[in-house]
């Protein structure tokens, strides 16, 4: 068979954008979705369940919708670059914000869609901010997991307590309810709850880095 | 349409739930118990410029971001332009035109001592915010007036004398 020099290169460019696009999708299919709980059973050895159930874990604690209210000074982030909060604002004494300047000054019950214009103000009964003791911007996902262990560093919760905070809690549920304009936590919360009990069942194991 | 009743004891349980299913907004605004007929998404703001107009609380940004909106439902700060009339179905609103507190008594004297407004615009939401930190503060530091204040833009710029009238109302309080 003959390929003229045209059908050659139309060839080539295919396979190539059949190689640089096909990657990115499957990056970009890794980064936004969980590992099914019933794949990672299957592995053998129950310190490498546990550690790949913590990497999916990992893939929710560590997106920005999580992140954001996890500060480990006084302010929590916006948006998926994590910037400062805008309008100012501080954890105040009670991690609801200052008086005056209360979380709930802005944030309501639920997600509020804009009158007018594009977005929505993220709202849920209650919004505030993660404790001091739990925050998590710039740790390591192998820090943050011995931070979910650690009692005093999780509100003092058991690690069956653990479980329930991620698989039940309705302000974690926000994550995948951001409201118009904002990317959920990849998954779901019932996977999400799935994958935390898996990684804690195997015996918690933490990851080095 | 509003409508104006005479305040009463306000529902609970099962006289509640019913109350909030009847797509009618009850919401005690300045003393006085209102009845929205309006659709339940309609921002706060709305309901009160438009249907009782009560124009004192200004739109500045629609979207929480600047605080002209700022008026106080069931003891709290809010920003009632992102707060729908379902929100504070039950609630009770009071706005700029009827805070009469000691604190906003002292606040509105003080912003007038010296001359705070300029072009006034966001001065109702500022007014608000001072007295509501005041109102839980009665001394409040530098750092106390910004951390709640933060949230109320001026576009004139008077923020050294907003933090000053809020440090001489306290004062006034405290005497």
């Amino acid at each position: 068979m003959i390929f003229s020099r045209t059908a050659f290169k139309s060839a080539v460019a295919t396979i190539v954008a059949l190689t640089l696009f096909g990657a990115a999708s499957t990056y970009a299919q890794d980064a936004e979705t969980l590992r099914p709980a019933s794949e990672i059973e299957a592995i053998g050895d129950e310190r490498e369940r546990s550690l790949a159930a913590y990497e999916e874990v990992a893939k929710v604690v560590t997106h920005p919708r999580c992140m954001n209210c996890h500060p480990r000074d006084s302010s929590p982030r916006q948006g998926m670059d994590m910037a400062m909060h805008q309008p100012p604002v501080v954890r105040g004494v009670d991690d609801f914000g200052a008086p005056a300047m209360r979380c709930a000054t802005c944030h309501g019950n639920e997600n509020v869609s804009y009158v007018g214009s594009e977005g929505s103000i993220p709202g849920h009964d209650p919004w505030h901010v993660a404790p001091l003791s739990m925050g998590w911007i710039g740790l390591s996902k192998g820090a943050i997991c011995e931070q979910l262990k650690d009692p005093e560093r999780n509100g003092d919760r058991t690690m069956a307590e653990i479980h329930e905070h991620m698989a039940e809690d309705g302000l974690v549920g926000w994550a995948w309810n951001p409201g118009e304009g904002r990317e959920p936590a990849p998954g779901t919360q019932d996977v999400f709850g799935q994958l935390t009990k898996l990684w804690i069942d195997n015996g918690a194991h933490c990851p080095t880095s | 349409m509003a409508t104006v009743t005479t305040p009463t004891a306000r529902p609970t349980g099962a006289e509640l739930e019913e109350a909030l299913d009847d797509g009618i907004t009850r919401v005690r605004v300045n003393g006085v118990d209102r009845e929205l007929a309006i659709d339940p998404d309609t921002p706060l703001l709305w309901a009160l410029r438009d249907e009782l107009r009560l124009t004192g609380t200004k739109y500045g940004c629609g979207i929480a971001q600047c605080g002209a909106c700022t008026v106080m439902m069931d003891g709290q700060t809010i920003r009632s332009c992102v707060t729908p009339i379902s929100a504070a179905d039950g609630g009770i609103v009071t706005t700029i035109e009827a805070i009469d507190s000691p604190e906003a008594k002292a606040v509105q004297e003080a912003w007038v001592a010296i001359d705070v407004p300029q072009c006034g615009y966001c001065q109702s939401g500022q007014v608000m915010s001072a007295t509501a930190l005041l109102t839980e503060n009665r001394k409040p530091t530098d750092i106390d007036i910004d951390n709640a204040m933060a949230g109320n833009v001026c576009r004139c710029a008077t923020y050294v004398r907003i933090r000053q009238a809020i440090h001489d109302a306290a004062k006034k309080l405290e005497a």
